[in-house]
């Protein structure tokens, strides 16, 4: 049975480095299944995050070979295997252990969004048609690559600013829903600081869901704030020629 | 509850667990001006709800304007073999509909009709097309519906925190004891009522599409506190499971493939499903179409890989890409299948439990003063087989009714306090493994019992095998006790599993010694020794696993609840 070797990022908010470890390969075989191997028979306190293997729970994001993946999509026949795999933890948030982070930034985001706010007086009846853009965003898995990627936090750690792709996703989600009643333009343009989006794009080239999150999502939405809040005509040049 | 030495947090009520029904539970408690605080072993939104594919089960009668509830309740008791609680599935049956348009005022987006109402697919079982759905994620739409509704109304949620003791005052439960698992660190809740939401327990065995968390930890704390666990050798291996290649096997093939048109082959190219049951075909019931393709394998038909073929390929490429998106990716990229040219390859994998804790039907009390459970972990809606959907639906259902009931109760009763004893004793048998320097690793016990339980107590059984199965158990146990762990407290899974091999060693008895006592085939409980019905007895008991004063487990028989007259009509209204 071929053999790959695994290096993998071991250590804590204190530090740590790589370890290597070797792992026959199977057929099929995931990123996340060479951690379990590891797991099982060399290292049982290596810690890793998972629960559905299959792509649907966004749990076991990591850095495989320096590109932001979920674990258990990763193919190591998709990898080279005659120089080691190095696995690492997602860069942006701080390390909790080997491969976990701590995610929780997000979740404190995502509380400063309002909730759904149905009109008053539906019937509750909506065409496919005019649902279809809205699951798009609902498909998210939180997997938080995007948040991982982007330039915003990742280099410029504006965790504080600004809310990061995942949530304007989350906001598209709300705001194009065809019943739902409040604005969350303000709180787009302030607490979770759209503007700082220069639509680079990095976010939607990791998302395993394959959402179109800048053009479907934080584009419409910029387009929103301007609406609202800045003079029709600056906004056309602003749309010609694509600054901010 | 002074133990100055740890955290403590006080609720009114305490839910263990943070899937459908742990956070359709919160919102009603909270609802009710309970105080709620919720509990989980992964990060909010990752418990196995998120990963439910086909649809949540509801006769709203969109599609097939002759569904209603009493054809829904029909399905629910024939496919559970009669062994349901059928007040349970009376509710269930009844209240479905309100509790998912719920959902949708609560933002959830299902697939529509075309006159804009909540589209509904045909699955197992079911007379009418009768689930509620959003493509081959419904459960992802269901748990960040329900997610963002707690969190926006104010629960508080312990992530990533373990439970592993409940904590009583004298016969009442009234908190838990549990570890970060970020720190380690040890957490005392004081409650005035808890309500378990945790789970199956599907990991003990090898083929499964459960995750790490299902360990049979809810059933195991109730167990511990005195409550009793009912019907435990239901257990349901779910047909279409994947099974090459190897690193995927288990991993869930929804039943909307067969919902949708999907076709059953056995390598010879033949629909093996005329055989056993020509009528539902590849939408018999769970139970069944398991044992038919497990047959075909062992009679020498199966696949390339031991299963069968599963094939959607003659439907059009994007309806199976708009209807199944998930499975398309999942094939594409894990198997590289295109579902859309060629057939998949499946085969059973261990998937629900039917059995759990036994609960009332209107309250979700458990048989302890101040427990209370819901969903997966509780018994009795489902009876000897689940039909596909009806888990979704009992969530909301029985999740709301156990939230209700227990902030009632809480608020009708007064204080309490722990022993020290009591908390000393949990930290102490969290951290024995650590004070060993040899023995083996808790994943060489639990590799070695997932093998015994699939080979021994899985789909198909006899008395030997079972016997050879509760042997082996004893041993894991005896290894269990002494296995050694390496590194420190911090987010350390090999600690993690010490503790949980223990949870799912005590699940794995209750399953193996009912199922050996019930000396029939039922549902999803197959002896190849006894393979007929017994109605004149089995028909009409439970097993009943209590815990022993020494600790071991005790199993006796309970006669089935009387069923009122009406639901007799109900039930022969329709052959
Ligand atoms: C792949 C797959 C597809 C499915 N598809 C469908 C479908 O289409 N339709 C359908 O009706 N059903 C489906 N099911 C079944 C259904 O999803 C589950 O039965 C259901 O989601 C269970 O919900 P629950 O709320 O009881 O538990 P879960 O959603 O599993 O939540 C359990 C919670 O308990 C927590 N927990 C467990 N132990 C502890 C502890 N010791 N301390 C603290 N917290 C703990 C966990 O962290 C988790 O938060 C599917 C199941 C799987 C695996
Ligand atoms: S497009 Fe915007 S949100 Fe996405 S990565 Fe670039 S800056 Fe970040
Ligand atoms: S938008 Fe995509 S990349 Fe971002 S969290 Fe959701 S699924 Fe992940
Ligand atoms: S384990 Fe769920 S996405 Fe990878």
């Amino acid at each position: 049975m071929a053999e790959a070797t695994l290096r993998v990022y071991r250590g804590d908010k204190d530090g740590g480095g790589h370890v290597d470890y070797k792992v026959p390969v199977a057929p099929g075989m995931v990123v996340l299944d060479a951690l379990h191997y590891i797991q099982g028979h060399q290292a049982p306190d290596l810690a890793v995050r998972w629960n559905c293997k299959a792509a649907k729970c966004g749990s076991c994001s990591g850095e495989v070979n320096g590109r932001p993946k979920l674990m258990c999509k990763t193919r190591m026949d998709d990898l080279p295997l005659d120089q080691p795999i190095t696995v690492n933890p997602l860069k942006t948030f701080p390390i909790i252990k080997d491969l976990v982070t701590d995610v929780s930034l997000n979740y404190r985001i995502n509380k400063k969004i309002p909730a759904f706010t149905p009109r008053e007086n539906t019937d509750w009846r909506m065409q496919q048609d005019d649902i279809d853009r809205v699951q798009e965003f609902r498909k998210c898995i939180e997997c938080f690559l995007c948040q991982n990627v982007c330039h915003v936090l990742r280099d410029h750690q504006k965790t504080e600013e600004f809310g990061g792709p995942r949530f304007f996703v989350r906001v598209a989600g709300l705001d194009m829903h065809p019943l739902d009643s409040v604005s969350r333009t303000e709180l787009l343009k302030d607490e979770l600081g759209i503007g700082f989006c220069n639509i680079t794009k990095c976010c939607t080239e990791v998302c395993p869901e394959d959402i179109h999150i800048t053009d479907n999502a934080i584009i419409p939405l910029k387009e929103r704030v301007v609406d609202d809040y800045y003079d029709p005509i600056m906004w056309v040049i602003r749309k010609l020629t694509g600054k901010k | 509850m002074a133990n100055e030495k740890y955290e403590t947090h006080e609720h009114d009520v305490l839910i263990i667990g943070a899937g459908g029904a742990g956070l359709r539970a919160s919102i009603e408690a909270l609802n009710q001006g309970a105080s709620v605080g919720v509990v989980c072993k992964s990060l909010l939104g990752k418990a196995h709800t998120v990963m439910a594919e086909g649809g949540v089960a509801a006769a709203m009668a969109n599609v097939d304007a002759a569904d209603g509830w009493k054809p829904h309740f029909r399905d629910t008791m024939r496919g559970g073999k009669f062994m349901n609680n059928w007040r349970m599935a009376q509710l269930h049956a009844q209240e479905a509909p309100d509790r998912v348009l719920e959902l949708e005022k609560w933002g959830a987006l299902f697939d529509r009709t075309p006159d804009g109402k909540i589209l509904q697919r045909a699955f197992g079982g079911h007379t009418y097309k009768r689930l509620a759905h959003v493509g081959d994620r419904t459960g992802l739409e269901m748990i960040r519906t329900l997610q963002d509704r707690g969190v926006q109304q104010g629960v508080d949620v312990y992530m990533e925190c373990t439970v592993t003791k409940l904590l009583k005052d004298g016969d009442r439960v009234v908190g838990a004891f549990a570890y970060w698992r970020e720190t380690g660190r040890f957490v005392v809740f004081k409650a005035k009522a808890v309500v378990i939401c945790t789970g199956g327990i599907g990991k003990a065995w090898r083929v499964t599409s459960n995750s790490w968390e299902y360990t049979g930890d809810g059933q195991s704390l109730a167990f511990e506190a005195g409550a009793e666990l009912k019907d435990m050798e239901f257990v349901q291996f779910h047909p279409t499971g994947m099974v090459w290649p190897p690193g995927v096997q288990g991993i869930l093939v929804t039943e909307a493939v067969r919902g949708e048109g999907g076709i059953l082959r056995n390598k010879q190219g033949e629909r093996f499903m005329e055989k056993y049951d020509p009528k539902r075909m590849e939408l018999s019931t769970r139970d069944v179409v398991a044992r038919s393709i497990y047959t075909e394998v062992r009679e020498g038909r199966g696949s390339e890989h031991g299963g069968a073929y599963l094939d959607i390929s003659h439907k059009p490429a994007d309806y199976v890409k708009k209807k199944l998106p998930s499975m398309y990716h999942q094939f594409k990229e894990l198997a590289d299948v295109d579902i859309t040219t060629g057939p998949m390859e499946v085969g059973p994998t261990c998937h629900y439990v039917m059995g759990g804790i036994n609960v009332d039907a209107e309250t979700g009390a458990a048989t302890v003063k101040g427990l209370y459970a819901a969903g997966e972990a509780a018994a009795g809606l489902h009876g000897g087989n689940r039909l596909g959907g009806n888990s979704l639906s009992d969530l909301l259902v029985f999740g709301r009714r156990a939230g209700m009931a227990a902030a009632q109760y809480a608020n009708g009763v007064g204080g309490s306090s722990v022993g020290n004893d009591q908390i000393e004793a949990a930290a102490r048998e969290m951290l024995e493994p650590f004070e060993r320097t040899s023995g083996e690793s808790p994943y060489d016990v639990h590799r070695d019992l997932q093998e015994s339980m699939q080979n021994l107590v899985g789909i198909f059984r006899n008395q030997e095998d079972m016997t050879k199965g509760l042997d082996n158990i004893e041993q894991f146990k005896e290894r269990a006790k002494k296995v050694r762990v390496d590194g420190s407290r911090m987010f350390n899974p090999g600690w993690h599993l010490a503790h949980d091999l223990k949870n799912m060693l005590i699940v794995s008895e209750a399953v193996a010694l009912s199922a050996r006592e019930r000396k029939e085939s039922r549902g999803a409980h197959a002896r190849v020794d006894f393979e007929k019905l017994d109605d004149a007895m089995w028909g009409k008991q439970h097993n009943i696993i209590t815990r022993n004063a020494d600790g071991g487990l005790n199993l006796a028989q309970r006669p089935l609840m009387e069923m009122p007259e009406e639901l007799k009509q109900v039930l022969a209204e329709d052959q």
